[in-house]
């Protein structure tokens, strides 16, 4: 539980949470459109109802899951991550989720997984930004089988207590709060278990520009802005900047997992 | 029909047009403080003021043309439209230097390593010189020197549309459908340059 957890610097550096305007009216979900007010306009659109997520790939019990099952089976609790995105802004979330490790046991990961592969819903009648051409969507993403089952890799079901709203990735969408927003992929329906390195989307776009790793650092500048500081979102027209944190935050947690790795190569 | 436009045009008091496009000024900064440019207003209000910059440098941009294809003619507005691009185009400096960054280190670091801003500021800079001289007493002055400077506004114009170009995360329709306006409207300028030249 997160009550046990140890949080290290990220619990001492912890701002408050952000408000729920904040956090469901500035959104990245390019399925909706590139406008950060895009999602919150076009997302009640999509219908999550009925929901269910395919686990394929290197797993013992493949098949389709659907979103109850899974609500039943996992724990909920409450995690407060710091969120920071590629494009050097941040926030501060409380979300609900599951850890990622238990729902990937109900699958059961077979020996020889490495990686684990995400997809988002494809449905264009729905999610008016996929209509555009420049993205090859459908959405996704990828992490190392060690990323996906650290303890603080979570699956978010919900905002301070609510259900998580369509533009925030309903009904569930990824949290790896060590890494750029984009990693966290939302609305997800498939979860595949394989041993080659997934290409995600943005690296897919931009190769040159966003990595398959994608760990916050603020010593490995993006190519066209700074990493190193961070505009907190919420605080108007003087919110300052702050410094970004290794890892945002969470290094002690997970330095571990890049020990001996170039992270100016891994970006 | 191009008459009657140019019979209206001249009842327009350029003054007014003035206060008319300074009012998103005020407008901008309220909603700023009152929600209306989302949760993030600096990043939102630096780039309405960098867009209203770039749309009014392609509104002087598109008076010759306008006046040699179809006959309408609005120089009367060409240096409203100068001016008020150079105060849009400083307001979206100044906002970016105050609110938006902030550190003088990390200012200084950005013109030279990023090349989106030192575009930018290449623009500001170019269209500097062209704010001070537009002045009845400047026109005098430099005489024919005084059309070829403001020939830098095409090149400055140019940068502007590169810069918007290339800050967004990837391509996008608008930054491309104001490139698209810029090549355009210069384009229109090519035939007429070849005729002056072969006379």
């Amino acid at each position: 539980g997160l009550a046990a957890l140890p949080q290290g610097a990220a619990a001492r550096e912890m701002r408050e949470p952000n408000s729920w305007e904040d956090i469901t009216q500035y959104n990245n979900f390019y399925e909706f459109g590139t406008d950060k007010g895009d999602p919150a306009r076009y997302a009640d659109a999509l219908t999550i109802d009925p929901w269910s997520v395919k686990i394929d790939g290197m797993v013992d019990a493949p098949g389709d899951y659907a979103f109850d099952d899974i609500m039943k089976a996992m724990t909920i609790e409450e995690r407060i991550y710091r969120l920071r995105c590629v494009e050097a802004w941040s926030m501060v979330v409380p979300w609900n989720g599951f850890e990622l490790a238990d729902m990937l046991a109900m699958a059961g990961v077979q020996e020889g997984a490495k990686y684990v592969r995400f997809e988002t819903l494809y449905r264009p009648e729905e999610m008016q930004g996929q209509k555009s051409g420049w993205i090859d969507w459908p959405y996704t993403e990828g992490l190392r089988l060690d990323e996906a089952m650290h303890p603080l890799t979570i699956m978010a079901t919900g905002i301070y207590g609510r259900d998580i709203p369509k533009q925030n990735g309903a009904p569930l969408r990824l949290v790896v709060p060590w890494k750029y927003g984009f990693k966290s992929i939302k609305s997800i329906v498939r979860i595949t278990l394989t041993d080659q390195e997934p290409v995600n989307t943005w690296q897919q776009i931009l190769p040159n520009e966003y990595g398959f790793y994608a760990n916050v650092n603020p010593e490995v500048d993006h190519p066209r802005w700074s990493q190193a500081t961070e505009r907190v979102i919420g605080g108007g027209l003087f919110s300052p900047k702050v410094p970004t944190l290794m890892f945002n935050g969470y290094e002690e947690e997970v330095a571990g997992l890049y020990e001996g790795m170039d992270l100016r190569k891994f970006y | 029909m191009a008459d009657r436009i140019n019979v209206f045009v001249r009842k327009v008091p350029v003054w007014a047009l003035y206060i008319l496009y300074l009012l998103p000024v005020p407008w901008l900064l309220w909603q700023a403080q009152t929600g209306g440019l989302g949760r993030e207003p600096i990043k939102a209000l630096e780039h309405e003021l960098g867009e209203i910059a770039l749309q009014l440098l392609i509104f002087g941009l598109a008076i010759t043309p306008l006046r040699q294809y179809l006959g309408i003619n609005l120089i009367r507005f060409r240096r409203m439209f100068g001016l008020l691009a150079f105060i849009y185009v400083t307001l979206h400096l100044l906002v970016w230097l105050v609110l938006d960054v902030g550190v003088l280190s990390q200012i200084w670091a950005d013109i030279l390593k990023r090349p989106y801003i030192t575009i930018g500021m290449l623009a500001f800079v170019l269209l500097t010189p062209l704010a001070m001289t537009s002045n009845n007493w400047s026109v005098r002055r430099l005489g024919p020197g005084w059309r070829k400077l403001h020939r830098l506004v095409y090149a400055a114009v140019l940068l502007g549309g590169l810069h918007f170009v290339m800050l967004t995360k990837t391509y996008e329709a608008e930054p491309l459908l104001y490139m698209a306006a810029i090549l355009g409207l210069l384009a229109l300028r090519l035939p007429h340059l070849r005729r002056k030249q072969t006379v």
